[in-house]
This record gives C-alpha cells, structure tokens and sequence, in this order.
C-alpha cells in the first residue's frame, strides 16, 4: 500500500495548525426553544435551561474528542438560541432578564463559552415581546457573563425601522453605563444587524433562526494567518495569481471545517448545517486580517486601496470556500473587528485607519463596524446615525452588515480599552462632532430600496 | 474488519534509532504499520507512517499521549493524527 500523501502535503497541514493558527473558530449548536413558552415567566427560564442543557449535553465533550483525533484545534464551543422576544412573548409578567439568567446558567452547565439568542427581530416593526426584550437588554448584559444578543433593526426587504435604531442607541449606551467597571463589556455582546444571517456560528450576532431544523451544528472556520503565510513575500505575483493563491488556500481551511461539521453533526446525532467560511483574526500576532491586506502590497491598512485589497481577498475567500463544503452559509466572508486583530489595532493607533474609511471597508466584506471603541461622551443620537449608515449600506447592497459599538464610560479619545483574551484591546477612536439628532428621531421606516422588488 | 487509518508523523534532528523506537511503541500496543516514508524537510528529519489502529489495545487518544511521551524522550515532535484530515485537505 502507497503513502497516499506526499510529505509537503502531511508537512502543509502540520504546519497551518502549529505555525499558522489555523483553527476550526467554533462548532456552535443552534437549538429551538420554540416548544418552551409557558404563561409563566419563571416555568419557561426552566423549561429553556432544561432544555439546552439536555440537547447540548454533550456539545463540548465531542468537540474536544474530535480536535484530539485530527489534531486541529477548536477552539470554542457554543450555543445559539430562537430569538427570546418570542419564547418571553407569552409570559402575562416578569422580566425578560430572567429568561437571560437561564441562558448564562445553561451555557456554565454545559460548559459552552458563549450563548447567542438573546435577539429581536424588529426589521419591519415590534412585538411586545421584541419591546420587553429590548428593554431587558442593559441589565441582562450587566447581569450575565456569556449571553449576547443581537437586534436586527433592517432588511433588504423591509427597509430600515428607524424606531429601532434610534432606540438602540440608548440601549447601547445604557448597557455601557451599567458595564462600565469592566470598560463596557455589556457592549461587546451587543451587536445590531442589518440583514441578519439565521444560521450564523460566530459571536455576538449568532441566533437559532425560525426558518432552521429542532437542531443543528454549525461550525466557523479561521485562517487568516494561513492566508498571509501562503502570500507573504511575493510582490511580483499579479492579482491572477495572488487571488488563485488565496481560493487554494481557502478550500484548505474550509476543508477542515466540513469535516469538523460532518463528524460533529454525526457524533451528536442532529444535522450538519453550513460552515461559515470567514476569515476570523484573533489578537495573535500572525493571526490578523489587516497584516493580508498590507501584504498585497499597503505600507498600512486604512490607507488608500485598502477597500480594493479587502474587495479582492473576500471575494477570493469565497470563491475557495464556497466549492470545498457542500452548505456554506453564516455571515461567510472576511471579518474586520478593530480589538480582535493586532493589525487592525496597530492602523488605528498610528492614524491610519479612521472609521469613515472603515466603513468603506465594510461595504466589501462581510459584517461591519464591529468592535471599536469610541469616547464616553458619545450621544445616544450619534450612535444612531451610526447604526443607521451601516444598515443604509447592508439594505442596498443585499448584504449582513451589523454595528458592535463600544461607548465606554471615562474613556477619551487615544485611550486604550482592554478585555483580554479573544476579545482584545481596542483604542478609541474619535467621531464626527455634529448632531444628527433630528434625523434619527424622525421616526417610522425608511422604505424597503428599489432593489427589494425582484418578484 | 475495517482499517482505521491514522498518519504519524515525526519531526525532529537526524539521529540513530528514531524509526526503531516509534515502531517498538507502535508494535507494544497492536498498530499495525502500513507504509512509512522519510525525508529531510527544511533541514528536520521527517517521518510520516501510515498506520492502522483498528486492532490497537489503546484507543487514538491514548496512543496520542503515549506517542507524545516517547516524543519528549527521545527529542523529537510526534503528531498521531487521523486520517481524513489529510484526505480532506488535500484530495478533492
């Protein structure tokens, strides 16, 4: 019997996962909590506990059997939820903070790292479900350690429910206030969508859509660093050859995301759903999507041609991904959240990268402005306008976009915040100064685009 | 019955008596080896093995932690890892 690999290939793969963090990102089980409303609100937090603990008993156990067999490092484990404004809709009283508290003690029992569910979605107007959740938010953040929400406030469809935006800055910054000895934590855990995805594995935005099976496994791949090892030191290459590159090297990471979903979906018995095919930095040096971008060629990113160089590379992403798994789905594409990627960090702290050039970038790729931190003094009408651009971008171009805003109490423009761990630091960058207050108030919709109408 | 297939792999510094020491292992505990190759890659000696554990006394995860441990002897890196991630990768 031949050796059916040669040893580059054997040496390949070794060396993405020790030398290139290449990691399967998360394997997250999406579970319907449809079946546990009840009148009372204390019966559904129990029949929602029970419930996620019995379907993912053993989620991380087999996560972690299945990285020791391969060798490929996973490295977190997580669940996703229907979105609780409708499992709290017809509780008569209570809290919607309590059904957040049997998420968090669900996800400790488990062991998961992160739950996500804690949503509304609010595109074409509320329930009173969606408004007492919504309402729950600040102190459910505040209250809970791994719970994220997510309210989609847009869609291509419905148009944008300026209702919602201009309320989600309140909520935003009420959740930074009641997090703000831990640098408003509460905010990273928060984040607003346009377009939202319903079978989405990454945090913070991750829910268990309506239109998705009793259960399912989803898995989020990562590889930036492999990506920048496969291009790196090569100026002469041309973009046919730098983007032929980046799809080989993107079926590879996406490979291993298949397999991981397969054997997960087979070993906990409930089907496999998609592999979202993104390209997740971490803080690692190494590991970041800002440091590809300046390897095709920009001395730093946020300069100019940064939004070509992020076009091209997410688009080659997908390209790759897209014929290595048979479901891709998620948010799938390149993600560019300032604290989690060193070279992200690095472009805002020398000056080189400001948020309107960020929001250029988000036009291109795959989610949005996500994970930055802006002065304390922030109003609640600027984080509005700004929840409001990002969406008026994802409903015209029939994309995700989304807003995680990190407002922190004290904090001035050139300060640091720091979460540590996948979380990272984030410097705070300054905003425009003037008021779009009575825009944002306005109130009621903007209408669905043009576009919306294909039928 | 069916062959479980997994690939081993040894990186390290050239020296005497690296394949004999993996394959005493090896043969301690049932793996059958079904194809070995070696090369010098960026200056390290590398072995790759194919090997089948179906009739292992110890399970994969066991023979990881054993493998590692010989590894940590004998100074050099020891991977045992299954299969399909390479047949994944690699072939289409």
């Amino acid at each position: 019997m031949a050796l059916n690999y040669s040893a580059e290939e054997i040496m390949q793969t070794i060396r993405m996962v020790q030398a290139e963090n290449l990691d399967i990102r998360t394997i997250t089980m999406g579970i319907s909590l449809r079946d546990c409303c009840h009148e009372e609100m204390s019966v559904a937090s129990r029949k929602v506990f029970d419930k996620i603990c019995k379907k993912a008993e053993k989620l991380v156990a087999t996560g972690e059997a299945i990285s020791r067999e391969y060798g490929i490092p996973i490295i977190n484990k997580r669940i996703s939820v229907t979105p609780i404004s409708m499992i709290g809709e017809s509780c008569a009283n209570g809290s919607y903070v309590e059904l957040a508290v049997a998420l968090d003690k669900a996800a400790q029992e488990t062991g998961v790292n992160f739950i996500g569910g804690f949503s509304a979605l609010v595109h074409k107007g509320y329930t009173s479900g969606d408004r007492r959740l919504i309402d729950a938010i600040p102190q459910a953040m505040a209250e809970t350690d791994r719970v994220c929400s997510s309210i989609n406030i847009g869609t291509t469809k419905a148009g944008i429910n300026m209702d919602a935006v201009c309320q989600m800055g309140h909520v935003i910054k009420k959740t930074a206030e009641l997090t703000k000895d831990r640098d408003a934590i509460g905010c990273a855990k928060l984040v607003v969508f346009c377009n939202a995805p319903e079978d989405n594995p990454f945090m913070a935005g991750s829910f268990h859509g309506v239109g998705e099976p009793e259960t399912v496994i989803n898995v989020g791949v990562s590889g930036p660093g492999v990506v920048l090892a496969a291009i790196r030191n090569h100026p002469e290459w041309d973009f046919n050859t730098l983007a032929s590159v980046i799809k080989r090297t993107a079926f590879k990471i996406t490979r291993m995301g298949e397999l991981v979903g397969r054997e997960a979906g087979r070993r906990l018995d409930m089907p496999f759903g998609i592999v979202d095919l993104s390209l997740a930095p971490t803080p690692a040096i190494g590991d970041s999507v800002a440091d590809i971008l300046e390897a095709m060629g920009l001395e730093r990113v946020g300069g100019h041609g940064t939004t070509a160089a992020l076009a091209m590379l997410n688009d080659a992403v997908k390209k790759g991904g897209a014929m290595a798994s048979s479901n891709v789905g998620g948010l799938s594409g390149a993600f560019i959240p300032i604290s989690e990627d060193a070279g992200m960090i690095r472009a805002v702290e020398e000056g080189a990268l400001c948020l309107d050039k960020l929001e250029a970038m988000t036009c291109v790729c795959s989610v949005g402005l996500d994970m930055f931190a802006v002065p304390g003094d922030t109003t609640a009408e600027v984080i509005s306008a700004i929840i409001a651009d990002e969406a008026a971008i994802g409903m015209i171009n029939k994309k995700t976009t989304a807003v995680r805003i990190l407002p922190v109490p004290g904090k001035k423009v050139g300060d640091q915040v720091e979460f540590g761990g996948l979380l990272g630091r984030a410097p705070v960058m300054p905003l425009h100064p003037y008021d779009p207050g009575i825009f944002v108030k306005r109130g009621g919709r903007i209408p669905a685009p043009i576009c919306a109408l294909t039928n | 019955m069916e062959k479980k297939r997994v690939i081993v792999t040894v990186i390290g510094e050239d020296r005497v008596g690296i394949i004999a020491a993996v394959a005493e292992v090896l043969a301690k505990y049932q793996v059958n080896i079904l194809d070995i190759s070696q090369t010098i890659l960026q200056d390290f000696f590398t072995m790759m093995m194919i090997v089948d554990i179906s009739k292992s006394t110890v399970s994969l995860q066991a023979l990881q932690d054993i493998l590692k441990t010989l590894g940590e002897q004998i100074g050099m890196q020891i991977h045992a890892q299954h299969e399909d991630i390479f047949r994944f990768m690699h072939r289409i």
